[in-house]
Formats: structure tokens, C-alpha cells, sequence
């Protein structure tokens, strides 16, 4: 079988990440690289978004499964650690998503996260778009979000937060 | 030459490693949920920061190494952690003094090591600098929180940096290893970090209300393989399952 770049790209649209099912691998920026050599072999490479995400092998083992439920024959999933992974490369797409499913997207670009021992940064929220917001904790229920909680509507809501 | 850098690798793994199963001791442990999750995630960076290492470390070894096998079925003298990273818990200041003071240290040696020669060390430091400069964040704003806080909480904090202080001195003695890995421009000057470090912990202690400890004799040994009697236990239970059962699979 004969595939194509763009091709494997459109199935990499339907994997999803496993901690936050609204997002896709692409949405999410995790997938850098596809590359179809001859004979329909194809290597994709991801980048972790923390070193130590638990979801990497169950996302790898997605990759793979979805690709070859495709048809593709030879499947490798490579993982790459630079450029390393920053929230810049979430597409709009996927932040609509985020806070359509009650998760703060990440704010601002990556260069403007707080540098050692800075101020806190303000968030909003994806409830009622209240910018009066409060950090509960900087670590939240996963490696990538911290815990927020509106002081408008008292909701409280996790905040991807920028890497 | 490429056993310099295998030992090298491997001090830095054993860092992450070793502090990364102490944290995790705390996991339904922490005061309230939030510090619960918040050790927890830490651990979780610093597993992962030692995956990276290990998995160059057991490229660089070459034939059937996998960083399974580094880590878990080399003994005491062979790890070349700093003996700080070993220690017991304590209480939550102990844990977050001992944090507080590391994660400085990593946040300036991760800052050099972005410039190393080595391309692997190079892209791993870019990965974790992100996680570290958070880790310093967060243990910091600990520091300040217990030491300007209730006189118990002070007292417990100012005693736990007294106690801690002494092992604080081998993070910037450099050994002919990390000389020789300097001069190729793989390694960081450890040295050479312990004036920015100094700056930097004593603006957060006069933050914190607490009195810096002045540098008298220092522990060392760890980066070497002279360990304290903490680190038997610490590896019993970590290398135990797969020791038990070599085969064992997810």
C-alpha cells in the first residue's frame, strides 16, 4: 500500500491523547515528523510534553495501532527530545477544544512564563470568562495543568498551563 | 573517554532517580491534597529526567544494557548520587528545605548544561530546565512560606536547614571526572555555580525570615560511590520487585 504524507497526518488527527480525550495528538503539537519511505514504511516521531508523562507509551501504542488498522504495514513511532515541546505548538483548534472541556488553555506564548521565582500569572476562566481568578496550586490532577479557582463564579478549573 | 561520560550520565540520572523514589514516598502522604499532588508530579518529573539519562546512560554502555538495568540492578557503591538526595524524608521542612536547596542548584546546573558539547546531554537539559526552573519555583515559595510563618513552623524550617546544611557542599566539589568532562566541554563547573546559588538562597532565607548556615565541614562522597546507610534501604525497596522477579512485565 501506497501511502502519503498528508495522508498519515489526517489519521494522526484522530488519535487522541488518553489524559485529555478532546485533544488529539496533532492538536496537542506531540507528533513533529512523518516520514514514508519506500514501500509504505512509515516512522513518526513524537516529543514527550513532560519528561515524565505517563501517557507517552500509551500514546505511542496508539499511533501504532491506529496506523496499522489503516493499513500501513511497518509502523515506527520514534520519540525526539528537541526542540522540546512548549504549549506554542497547541493549535487554536485544540485550545478552543481545551475550554470547551473545562480546561484553561494555556495563555500568552511560552517566552512570557515566569522566570525563577517570579510573579503569578493571571488566567482565565473557562467557565464564565472571569479574569478575577486564583492559584490553588501550581500542580494539578497531571504533569501539564495547575489548579485554578474562579473568585466570580467559585468554580474551581484546571489551567494547562504554559510550557 | 567514553567511560568518563557513562559515569558522568549516570550521576545525573542517579539525582533524578534517587530523589524521584524519596518524593514518591510522599504520594497519600503530603498535608493537604494539593502538596500531595504537588510531590507527586515533582517525583514524576524527576523519574522521567532520570529515564532520559538512563536510557543514554545505557547506550554509551552499550551490548544488553537498558535503563531498566541501570536502574535497578546496580547496588549502592555503583549509584553516584549526592548523599543529600538519599537522605530520609523527615518532615514536610525537612523534604522541603532539602528540595528547596537542590532544586537551585539544578535549576543554575541545568541552565549550563543547555551549552554542553554533548548533543544528548544538550537536548535533555532542554527538556528539563522547563520542569526544574517550576520545581524551584514551587519549593521556594515553600521556604518562605514555612519560615515567615507560625513560630513552629519557623523553628521546624531554620532546624531543618541547620541539618541539611552540611550536605550542601559536595553539589560544587568538582572531582577529576567532572574536571576532565568540563575541559571538553561536556560537564558543568560546579564550582563555579556556588556563588550564584549563595545569591540565591540567601534572598529567598531573608524572604523566608531564616538565617543562612554558615559553610563549615561538608559531607561528600556520593558522586564517588561512598554512600550513607540510607541508600541500602532506598534501593531494597525500589530493586526489590524486579530482583524478586527478573522477568516481571506490565
Amino acid at each position: 500500500m501506497v501511502v502519503t504524507e498528508a495522508q498519515i497526518w489526517d489519521w494522526l488527527a484522530e488519535v487522541k491523547d488518553p489524559e485529555i480525550p478532546v485533544l488529539t495528538v496533532q492538536d496537542l503539537g506531540i507528533a513533529r515528523e512523518v516520514l514514508v519511505k519506500e514501500e509504505g514504511a512509515v516512522t513518526v516521531k513524537i516529543t514527550p510534553t513532560y519528561s515524565g508523562c505517563p501517557a507517552m507509551n500509551e500514546i505511542e501504542q496508539n499511533i501504532r495501532q491506529k496506523l496499522e488498522a489503516e493499513g500501513v504495514e511497518k509502523v515506527q513511532v520514534e520519540t525526539i527530545l528537541s526542540p522540546p515541546w512548549t504549549t506554542d505548538w497547541m493549535s487554536a483548534e485544540g485550545r478552543r477544544k481545551l475550554k470547551e472541556y473545562g480546561i484553561a488553555p494555556p495563555e500568552g506564548s511560552s517566552a512570557d512564563k515566569k522566570t525563577l521565582f517570579g510573579t503569578e500569572k493571571k488566567v482565565t476562566c473557562p467557565h464564565c470568562d472571569s479574569r478575577n481568578t486564583k492559584m490553588v496550586s501550581q500542580f494539578g490532577s497531571t504533569a501539564c495543568k495547575s489548579l485554578y479557582q474562579c473568585q466570580d463564579c467559585r468554580e474551581p478549573f484546571d489551567y494547562f498551563k504554559c510550557l | 573517554m567514553e567511560n568518563d561520560k557513562l559515569e558522568y550520565v549516570l550521576r545525573l540520572g542517579d539525582n533524578a532517580l534517587i530523589l524521584g523514589q524519596r518524593l514518591s514516598a510522599w504520594c497519600g502522604y503530603g498535608p493537604v491534597l494539593e502538596q500531595d499532588i504537588a510531590l507527586s508530579n515533582i517525583a514524576l518529573d524527576q523519574l522521567g529526567q532520570a529515564r532520559m539519562l538512563m536510557q543514554y546512560a545505557a547506550e554509551l554502555k552499550g551490548g544488553e544494557a537498558t535503563e531498566d538495568g541501570m536502574a535497578f540492578f546496580r547496588d549502592v557503591f555503583d549509584y553516584h548520587n549526592l548523599l543529600l538526595l538519599e537522605l530520609e524524608n523527615g518532615h514536610w521542612g525537612d523534604t522541603v528545605v532539602r528540595q528547596f536547596l537542590f532544586d537551585t542548584f539544578n535549576y543554575f546546573f541545568y541552565t549550563e548544561l543547555l551549552q554542553s558539547a554533548d548533543e544528548r546531554l544538550q537536548s535533555i537539559a532542554q527538556k528539563a530546565i522547563k520542569e526544574v526552573t517550576y520545581h524551584a519555583q514551587w519549593s521556594a515559595e515553600w521556604v518562605i512560606r514555612l519560615g515567615d510563618g507560625t513560630e513552629e513552623s519557623h523553628q521546624k524550617a531554620q532546624k531543618s536547614l541547620n541539618d541539611l546544611w552540611e550536605w550542601t557542599g559536595e553539589m560544587f566539589t568538582m572531582d577529576e571526572l567532572e574536571r576532565r568532562m568540563v575541559e571538553q566541554g561536556i560537564g558543568v563547573d560546579v564550582a563555579a555555580l556556588k556563588t550564584r546559588w549563595d545569591d540565591k538562597v540567601a534572598e529567598i532565607l531573608d524572604l523566608a525570615t531564616l538565617q543562612k548556615p554558615e559553610d563549615d565541614w561538608m559531607q561528600s562522597g556520593g558522586k564517588q560511590g561512598e554512600h550513607t546507610e540510607y541508600l541500602g534501604y532506598v534501593l531494597a525497596e525500589m530493586q526489590h520487585l524486579p530482583r524478586m522477579y527478573p522477568d516481571a512485565q506490565w
